[in-house]
């Protein structure tokens, strides 16, 4: 059942449970970070409205920068705003702020340990129509593996608005990673969230699996526990918001009481959630695993739901990999 | 802000033999540490000598004091004539030159600024200062608005400005207005590859600059008079950014070293260092007379 001590969601089972975007929530935090903190400002590469600056740069047009289509300079600018004691926010669509900009996110902020914050909307293949140059498969890996920086992935609305004014106080640089799509409200104002720590979100009784997902993925973790009930398969639902740094102590737990564990996550296998967790438990406590993730493969053009499924991102994915691992065990 | 004057001759011969000690430690801490990148380093001595020992609001005991101007060096490969140059000025003893390259020192091969204070920024990977110079700018803008008396210092090299990120710099820096970056383009006409205008032609450089709506100045880099008038001309804009294209010959002050491609990337060995020393002693002898 849902960990009542988080208070999350009571109508997130329910049909008409409210849908909001990450991306969405990451504007509205910022706001909330900005007017409590003169020092935080925001640059955007052209795409102010789509991943919700403008909602900041509206109410503090005096502390917005727009450098229309120049992730690389965006970032770089940033650290030089990060210098003169400036907590900058930078976004963009995940595939450019990550992937044409990366060198500039490692030498100028992730080098010099600027608290550079790097806001990438649009990842995924939620954005659907686009298609696969526009979806990013891949930033999670190219973020997680650069030293400083810590890697953020909030699992809905509520979740992206705390990520969003922790992330203005940690000194560092962060990278948070948001999707357009609006999906289900699993936290409440009242769900507490820290950097670094990972939270049972559901919990069967005499659990046999851990399903560690970040993301939209923990919306559809918590849906698949329904029919996984009904099949007798009883799990837990870990929401692992942070990547970097990981929460070892819980995921080392479950992964011991379980002996077995899904990751899922809208990235590719490589390098991405699946990939951390492998890191951990190869080291600490090796485990039968199966991973939720594109499969080495990029995205194309369709709705989301047509490409969840066909990408095996979809509830029924969820659940055919915690049957599987159930045989590995 | 100064009066425009005539930089006097005291000052002058000041400036040239910290210029030439700032050389001949370059040489020195080269040969010691056997590899790094000795031409755009001697070639720059004579600017950094102005701007560490004359121009620079800074004050070298207290590396971070907040009211300082700004200097982001984005050549960072060219780094033995900054250390060599804050030494000269007091930011740490020149025994610590000897350290350069070497495990466990201040003085990182590329300059990173968590190992030294004063450091602004790390650098290396080419085309992102100017980018952090107008961050800084217009944090600063943020915080003062017009009232301040901050400069932002951007040094590039020639070949450098390849990098498509200079060209997106230079449109923001264009868009804003920043009156107060003041870059210096080392134009010394090599890069690793051999002449910038074999490798990638670019000129016309001041046009190319006005364009993006910079004050554009071309100057002798070895000329301190001409330093000083264009950085005071710098400052007495208040529209534009601005850049000033310091033509220098690479490998300055070494008669065998000079407009060689070669020693771009290389240092000198001990015998090379040797003539290089003596050949700088020379000069010194002539400036004493």
């Amino acid at each position: 059942m849902l960990n009542n001590q988080l208070h999350l969601n009571t109508k997130f089972f329910d049909a008409d449970v409210q849908k909001r975007a990450t991306r969405s929530g990451f504007g509205q935090g910022l706001l909330e970070a900005g007017t409590e903190n003169n020092n935080i400002v925001g640059l955007c590469a052209d795409l102010t409205e789509s991943t919700k600056m403008n909602v900041f740069a509206e109410a503090f047009p005096e502390r917005f920068v727009q450098t229309g289509i120049m992730e690389q300079h965006m970032v770089a600018c940033a650290s030089g705003m990060a210098a003169m004691g400036k907590i900058p926010f930078a976004s963009s669509y995940g595939m450019f702020n990550s992937g044409r900009n990366w060198e500039q996110i490692r030498t100028t902020i992730a080098y010099n340990d600027m608290p550079v914050q790097i806001i990438s909307t649009h990842t995924g293949v939620g954005v659907g129509p686009d298609g696969g140059s526009h979806q990013a498969l891949e930033d999670i890996a190219l973020m997680r593996v650069i030293p400083n920086m810590q890697v953020i992935v909030p699992c809905d609305y509520e979740e992206a608005r705390k990520a969003t004014i922790a992330i203005s106080k940690t000194n560092k640089p962060n990278y948070l990673r948001l999707v357009r799509e609006n999906t289900a409200d699993i936290t409440t104002a009242e769900t507490s969230f820290e950097i670094g720590r990972a939270q049972v979100f559901w919990e069967s009784e005499n659990p046999e699996i851990t399903i560690v997902a970040v993301g939209p993925m923990v919306e559809k973790s918590l849906l698949a526990t329904q029919q996984l009930t009904d099949d007798g398969i009883h799990v837990v639902v870990i929401n692992s918001a942070t990547i970097k740094p990981l929460d070892e102590k819980t995921l080392l737990y479950w992964a011991q009481k379980t002996n077995a564990v899904v990751s899922a996550e809208i990235h590719q296998k490589n390098a991405g959630l699946g990939g951390a967790l492998s890191e951990l438990f190869a080291q600490h406590y090796p485990v039968a695993m199966e991973m939720v993730a594109v499969d080495d493969q990029f995205g194309q053009s369709g709705t989301g739901e047509e490409l969840m499924k066909h990408y095996h991102l979809d509830t029924q994915a969820i659940i055919r990999a915690c049957k599987k691992v159930l045989k590995r065990k | 802000m100064k009066t425009l004057m005539i930089m006097n001759n005291e000052t002058h011969t000041k400036l040239k033999l910290h210029a030439n000690t700032i050389r001949k430690n370059i040489i020195r801490m080269l040969e010691k540490a056997g590899s790094g990148h000795t031409a755009g380093s001697l070639g720059m001595a004579d600017i950094f000598s102005y701007l560490y020992l004359h121009e620079l609001s800074h004050k070298p005991t207290e590396p971070n004091w907040n009211e300082r101007d700004r200097l982001v060096l984005s050549n960072g490969h060219i780094c033995p004539v900054l250390y060599a140059a804050m030494a000269e000025s007091g930011y740490f003893p020149i025994s610590e030159l000897m350290t350069l390259r070497m495990f466990g020192s201040r003085l990182q091969g590329h300059p990173h600024r968590e190992y030294l204070a004063g450091i602004e920024t790390s650098s290396g990977p080419l085309g992102q200062g100017l980018s952090q110079s107008i961050g800084m700018a217009l944090a600063e803008r943020i915080d003062k608005g017009s009232d301040s008396n901050k400069y932002f210092y951007c040094l590039l090299g020639d070949g450098e400005i390849n990098e498509g990120n200079i060209w997106e710099s230079a449109l923001h820096a264009g868009k804003e207005k920043l009156s107060h970056i003041i870059v210096f383009l080392d134009r010394n006409n090599i890069q690793i590859d051999g002449f910038t205008d074999d490798v990638m032609p670019l000129e016309p450089l001041d046009k190319k600059w006005e364009s993006f709506g910079f004050y554009v100045q071309t100057i002798d880099g070895h000329d301190f008079n001409a330093i000083d008038i264009a950085v005071h001309n710098a400052k007495n804009q208040h529209e534009q950014p601005s850049i000033i294209i310091a033509k220098t010959i690479p490998g300055k002050g070494v008669p065998d070293f000079e407009n060689i491609p070669a020693w771009h990337g290389k240092s000198p060995n001990k015998n090379e260092a040797e003539y290089a020393l003596s050949e700088l002693e020379k000069l010194e002898k002539e400036l004493l007379c």
